[in-house]
């Protein structure tokens, strides 16, 4: 039997007295992309963050029913190495203040893994990775937050490829750039599928039709359907997700 | 009505303008014929200070002022960056909200107070347990230490705050300590706004007077360790200027250009810094 990449049994959320998520089953494949697709606001994110416990950040969130990430039960694991296996792009390109090699080197040189040499193999490779390299290695002691949008959230993608991750969350990595950038990024996507899990949240369902395998509806905190993207954009089983992707609801 | 307003303030901006620029007229038109007497050269790097001699070289009192000034830089701004990081980023919200307005009423204070306590309670345990009068740069650099604190705390607090949350965001993602994020990551994302929150203590450090007479002994002679009394600009004039005449008088007005061209360069520094961007 495979052994799944992420799983969640009954998993509930609350903001407070907001109950974010609603009984959510699912299983997430290894190296495939899985897309999240819904209306703003019905907990996309909430979820992704549920799977690098970036949520623990917020006071009075509370979570109940079980989660495993890479076969491991989610509170076990140290949350610190948890983080370093679970990368995360976030919807702005959040690029820190410092030249381009540091924001690559970052993760490395937190966890204290490679002297300096594999530092610098490290951020060639994944400058590399995700198409970079060529244009900015020249470059790379000027400041992250000169370069444009979309090199910006490449830049974001290789700094979290650099802590060597298995899995790697998306949160729109997209939104914020243009149709033109968008396409490039979804590129990059296809050619790290092989080597990654992928989970990309978007509310653009042409881009989850495009790149995903995987897909799954959720609507006001519960997700409504899960399966192959194909099958649940050319036959949902459930009403409500074939009235979304028909356009019947935002 | 309303131009009527807009011309009010207008005449109020440029009153105060004109204020200054007079101030500033007054200082040099008193200060410059006895520098140009006896020399900048000889007015600026002079060691001996003796106005009844006609003697008047400030360099002891400058090197008074730059020692006094680092050594409260020194034990001030990491002590003030360090509470700023805890106030802003560690803190729980209620003891934030305690320890904050409690650091903001130490700008509050009368320096006389500082001073008072200084002479009164630092003085004597550095005499006793380093050596020296007591009455030292040490003594002084402590208590201008704490003075500048608020400023500092202030300035960089307001810095860490402005800091986009999304930078921390990006670190604890990648499995960083909260710690970790805010060394590497918040404060230098935040260092042109501390840099100039130190400046601004910095300022206040060279421009104290009151505190400093109190505290630092006052001796007109370079001093060799930190432990010696000495005189500052500020305080040159203050204690001074009640008797002075002639050109004794000049040189206090002097004295004053010296700190005046010294605090504008380091509000234009402070300035500069604080609108850099990355
Ligand atoms: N920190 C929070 N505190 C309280 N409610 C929140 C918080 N974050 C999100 N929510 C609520 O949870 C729901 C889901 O939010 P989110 O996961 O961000 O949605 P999505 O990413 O699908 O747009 C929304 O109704 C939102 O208002
Ligand atoms: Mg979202």
């Amino acid at each position: 039997m495979r052994m799944d990449s992420i799983t969640c049994t009954d998993l509930n959320l609350f903001y407070g007295d907001f109950h974010a998520l609603k009984s959510v089953s699912v299983s997430i494949a290894p190296k495939r992309i899985t897309s999240i697709i819904g209306p703003s606001g019905c907990g996309k994110s909430t979820l992704l963050r549920v799977f690098n416990r970036m949520n623990d950040l917020i006071p009075g969130v509370r979570i109940t029913g079980d989660v495993s990430v890479l076969g491991r039960p989610l509170l076990d694991e140290d949350i610190l190495k948890l983080r370093r296996t679970v990368g995360m792009v976030f919807q702005r390109p959040n690029p820190f203040p410092l030249n381009i090699f540091e924001n690559i080197a970052y993760g490395m040189r937190i966890h204290g893994i490679g002297n300096r040499s594999q530092v610098e193999e490290t951020v060639e490779k994944c400058l590399t990775g995700v198409g970079l390299w060529e244009d900015l290695k020249d470059k790379l002691k000027t400041g992250a937050l000169s370069l444009s949008g979309e090199q910006q959230q490449r830049l974001c993608i290789a700094r979290a490829l650099a802590t060597k991750p298995e899995i790697l969350l998306m949160d729109e990595p997209c939104s914020a750039l243009d149709p033109i950038a968008t396409a490039h990024i979804e590129e990059l996507m296809q050619d790290l599928r092989s080597e990654y899990t992928i989970v990309i949240v978007t509310h653009n369902m042409q881009q989850a039709a495009r790149v995903s395998e995987d897909c799954g509806f959720m609507l006001l905190g519960e997700l409504i359907e899960f399966g192959k993207t194909t099958q649940l954009f050319t036959a949902p089983r459930d009403e409500r997700t074939e009235d979304y992707i028909s356009g019947r609801y935002g | 009505m309303d131009r009527f307003i807009s011309k009010l303030l207008f005449i109020a901006a440029c009153s105060s303008i004109a204020i200054l620029a007079l101030i500033a007229l007054f200082i040099f038109k008193e200060g410059v014929p006895i520098i140009i007497r006896s020399g900048l050269g000889h007015f600026l790097f002079g060691r001996i200070w003796s106005p009844l001699e006609g003697q008047f070289g400030i360099l002891p009192f400058i090197i008074g002022s730059l020692w006094v000034t680092a050594g409260a830089l020194i034990l001030g701004v990491p002590l003030g960056v360090a509470c700023a990081v805890f106030l802003a980023e560690f803190a729980p919200a209620r003891l934030a909200a305690v320890l904050k307005p409690a650091i903001e009423l130490l700008a509050g204070i009368p320096s006389v107070v500082y001073g008072f306590l200084g002479v009164m309670w630092l003085a004597p345990i550095i005499r006793v347990h380093l050596g020296g009068p007591g009455l030292s740069i040490l003594a002084a650099s402590c208590v201008l230490a704490i003075m500048i604190l608020p400023t500092i705390v202030g300035v960089s607090i307001d810095a860490i705050h402005a800091v986009p949350r999304s930078y921390k965001e990006g670190s604890l993602a990648l499995g960083a300590t909260e710690w970790q994020t805010a060394w590497r990551v918040i404060l230098p994302a935040a260092r042109s706004g501390i840099l100039a929150g130190v400046i601004l203590g910095m300022g206040r450090a060279v421009g104290e007077t009151m505190a400093v007479i109190m505290i630092s002994g006052n001796a007109t002679q370079i001093p060799h360790s930190i432990l010696d009394s000495v005189r500052t600009l500020t305080a040159n004039i203050a204690i001074e200027m009640g008797y002075a005449v002639g050109d004794h008088r000049e040189a206090l007005f002097a004295t004053g250009i010296v700190l005046f061209f010294f605090i504008m360069a380091l509000n234009t520094v402070a300035l500069r810094v604080a609108r850099r961007r990355f």
